[in-house]
């Protein structure tokens, strides 16, 4: 009988952001993101979860290795990300507004060319009461 | 379709080690996960089960009967166990993650008969799990 594996993990990192828009107008933003907007920012202690698929090699009894998926999210988001300002300090949210949804989204994108492993989907938890996923399907078709 | 998970946690040591690799390859692989002796985890498994809620009972399953299933395959076989050594269906296998989960996957999927196996998830430590799924369901 067949079954499907993957490798879920967990990483954190804290940053700051602030959730506003040039689109709007200073009533509109307040409307809209509430404090988020407030002018200078606040943070979060980030959780990401990641999952990825494959082969179980039989030689190591893993997917992938941690030590090179470690590596690999460590470089692509965790060494740009932490202790930053997302609206500040990434090129990505200097004209997109850096919600936990568009965050999942450049996460996504960064991580999905990870060699060892299939990136089934990004889980990115700002705090404990809200968290976003994202598996690289735009048009919200279910998969 | 409803899904109902029921969570178990225990603790058991393994080390990871491929006698076809040199020590230094063992090394190089496994880390200190290579640690002759072995080490352990307090392990926290997840078992989500498919179905329609029974009309008469509103159970998907009954839980009792899942618990004890779990007791059974589960609990007996691995709990205060040395993986590599003490559990048969992981023999000559590397008891990572992906291994166990498979393997709680095999032995559960035959004996669940009210809904259907729908995902095991195995955490090792509160950053490292894997998930296991029927191939071709939706996850």
């Amino acid at each position: 009988m067949s079954v499907k594996i993957e490798l879920g993990r967990r990483y954190r990192f804290a940053a700051s952001h602030r959730l506003h828009t040039d689109q709007l107008s200073e009533e509109d933003n307040v409307r809209m993101f509430g404090k988020c907007a407030n002018p200078y920012g606040h943070g979060h202690n980030y959780v990401l979860e990641i999952s990825v698929s494959g082969d179980v090699d039989p030689a190591t009894g893993m997917i992938a290795n941690l030590a090179d998926l470690d590596s690999f999210v460590e470089r692509e988001v965790l060494d740009e990300f932490d202790h930053r300002s997302l609206n500040e300090d990434v090129a990505a949210f200097r004209d997109v507004v850096p919600t936990t949804e568009n965050l999942c989204i450049e996460i996504y994108e960064r991580l999905k060319s990870f060699p060892k492993a299939k990136l089934e989907r990004v889980r990115v938890q700002e705090t404990t009461n809200n968290s976003f996923e994202y598996d690289g399907n735009q048009k919200g078709n279910a998969s | 379709m409803v899904l109902i998970t029921r969570k178990i946690e225990f603790s058991a040591s393994h080390l990871y080690h491929n006698p076809a690799f040199s020590a230094e390859e063992n090394r190089r692989v496994f880390g200190k996960c290579n640690n002759p002796h072995g080490h352990g985890h307090n392990y926290t498994l997840e078992v989500t089960v498919a179905g329609e809620p029974d009309p008469v009972t509103g159970m998907v399953l009954d839980l009792k009967e899942l618990k004890e299933i779990l007791e059974r395959e589960v609990m007996r076989r691995m709990d205060h166990r040395f993986l590599n050594y003490e559990v048969a269906e992981l023999k000559g296998k590397i008891p990572t993650c992906e291994n166990i989960a498979r393997v709680i996957w095999e032995l559960l999927d035959p004996k669940i008969k009210q809904g259907r196996l729908h995902r095991v998830r195995l955490y090792e430590s509160g950053d490292l799990f894997a998930d296991c799924y029927r191939n071709g369901a939706a996850c």
